[in-house]
């Protein structure tokens, strides 16, 4: 068997804000039809990485292939006709609240195909039922809680049965019971439409049930890639304390001081 | 000196870097204008939004400049014995300069401010963002149907704002200062060229690109959360109207030479 394609490559991509280095020559690849995982510390760049992927943010140096095409090169209506392929969940949702959910959801359907009325309104109801949401399509998103939200914004992704699916903290704010449903849905989505995922998350629950591979990010690179049971037994310390979740280690070597020992800090 | 000359071409720098980005932005609203589809629903909540919604304050105003254009004139035209031009006084004031100007500046506090407040959320929440994800630019879907919104609405609720505020002037001159109804109507058309309708107009239209592009410009490049969604409509509002007043200074100059 030959090795899989490779459907996403970034290649050294460095980026920063304000004179701030996030991304740190960071190269990573994403096989068709796999899930990978990137789990890394708050703040690391995690989302900033997947806005690269899609589009929206450019790198200073390197470059983001998908399917061998330099995304950054397109023009915009070529980078258009990509993000059609491509299903984005956003951490805070991102829906927009001028528009109802059912809007939201078929937003895609609407603006980008001709479906009917009809089969756009059964497309919605059935995203909707995916993530576990019937009949709420009248509803503004200012009406919904936070975990609905974010399942909304799943829906709304997942509805143009995209190729390729960018999702950023699916289960964070969710009950248990929800996050593993959406865990199985990520699974399923893998298992039967066969799309190529890209999944952020700190909750390695989530990780090790979704993931094809995992990806450790680290001061703006990944510092290991493999499966989960590659990573479960990695040697690298700052890997071991991220995936057991110490909160002593390599990663944290900053010790809490008391107001006495701080300088010019005493009481009185 | 070094110091404060090194702040002035800073200042100038942002206010080069200011016009660009307008101007590029104004060059992608005329491009996706024109680009269809046509989205009859968008365009018609835009144009209830700032149009319709906008009458209101646009009556109040215009007739209370109409009253005090009236008043002020007759101080002068009693003295005279011209009470009879009062009426024109009032006419071509209002049309040619008071009635666009006056309304633009209220559509530039009232609908600038909510543009850029609204983009400027959308673009804090990351909206804007996934718009762009949905494959759908940012200014077609937003900037595009305000900008046809405002540019038809300014120009019929400057011309409604230029009725009410003659009517103002009719109110204090046939109850107030003795003008007979007819003669005011008479005086008020005479001296009333479509010319002066036609400049007041075309003023009308700068002014409607100018808080829409300020506004949405505005909006768009909002950092920082609230705060940054406050000083950013502030500044549409503030933008808006210099700019607004500066260039009906720039045309009256103009057409005061030219027609
Ligand atoms: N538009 C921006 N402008 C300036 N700085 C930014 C911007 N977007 C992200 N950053 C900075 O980049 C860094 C990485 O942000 P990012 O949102 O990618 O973190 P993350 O890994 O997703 O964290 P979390 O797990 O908390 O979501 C942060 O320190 C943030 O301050
Ligand atoms: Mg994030």
């Amino acid at each position: 068997m030959e090795t899989p394609a490779d459907m996403i490559e970034v290649k050294k991509v460095a980026k920063s804000f304000r004179g701030r280095l996030v991304l740190n020559q960071l190269d990573l690849k994403v096989h068709k039809g796999e899930t990978l995982v990137v789990i890394g510390r708050s703040g690391c760049g995690k989302s900033v990485l997947l806005k690269h992927i899609i589009g929206i943010l450019k790198p200073d140096q390197g470059e983001i292939l998908v399917e061998g095409v330099n995304v950054a090169a397109l023009s915009s209506k070529q980078l258009n006709q990509l993000r059609l392929r491509f299903g984005m969940l956003f951490q805070g949702s991102a829906l927009f609240d001028s528009m109802t959910v059912g809007e939201n959801v078929g937003f895609n359907l609407i603006e980008h195909t001709t479906l009917s009325e009809r089969a756009i309104h059964e497309r919605i109801e059935e995203s909707l039922e995916l993530v576990g949401l019937k009949g709420i399509q009248e509803l503004k998103p200012s009406e919904l809680s936070g975990g609905m939200k974010k399942r909304v914004g799943l829906a709304r992704a997942i509805c143009m049965r995209p190729e390729i699916l960018l999702y950023d903290e699916p289960t964070t704010g969710l009950d248990p019971i929800m996050a593993d449903a959406i865990n199985e849905l990520i699974v399923e989505l893998h298992d039967k439409l066969k799309v190529t995922s890209i999944a952020v998350t700190h909750d390695m629950i989530s990780a090790y049930k979704v993931a094809s591979r995992i990806a450790m990010m680290y001061q703006g690179k990944i510092i290991q890639a493999g499966t989960p049971d590659q990573i479960r037994n990695a040697s690298n310390p700052i890997v071991q304390q991220f995936i057991t979740g110490s909160a002593s280690g390599p990663m944290t070597d900053i010790q809490v001081k008391s107001l006495e020992e701080t300088e010019g800090g005493s009481k009185s | 000196m070094k110091p404060s000359l090194e702040k002035l071409g800073h200042t100038a720098v942002n206010a080069v870097v200011y016009a660009g980005g307008v101007s590029t932005l104004f060059m992608q609203t005329l491009f996706w204008v024109a680009a269809p589809p046509f989205r009859a629903r968008q365009v018609l909540d835009q144009m209830i939004k700032t149009g319709v919604n906008s009458a209101p304050i646009s009556t109040l105003t215009s007739f209370f400049i109409g009253v005090v254009i009236a008043f002020q004139s007759a101080y002068q035209m009693q003295k005279v014995g011209g009470e009879m031009y009062i009426p024109s006084l009032v006419s071509i004031s209002v049309t040619r300069e008071i009635g666009p100007l006056l309304t633009a500046l209220v559509v530039a506090g009232r609908v600038g401010a909510s543009i850029a407040a609204e983009l400027g959320s959308m673009k804090v929440t990351e909206q804007i963002d996934a718009l762009e994800t949905l494959a759908t630019h940012p200014v077609k879907y937003l900037v595009a149907p305000r900008f046809i919104a405002l540019f038809t609405m300014l120009p019929l609720l400057t011309i409604y704002a230029d009725c009410v505020g003659i009517l103002g002037g009719y109110v204090v001159s046939v109850y107030k200062l003795g003008l007979t109804s007819s003669l005011y109507i008479r005086m008020t058309f005479e001296p009333l060229v479509l010319k002066d309708i036609f400049t007041g107009l075309f003023k009308t239209l700068v002014f409607a690109s100018i808080i829409c592009m300020v506004s949405c410009y505005e909006g768009m490049k909002v950092e920082g959360g609230a705060e940054g969604v406050g000083s950013a409509t502030t500044k549409a509002v503030v933008t808006s109207i210099i700019l607004i007043i500066a260039s009906d200074a720039f045309f009256t100059v103009i057409f005061y030479f030219v027609t």
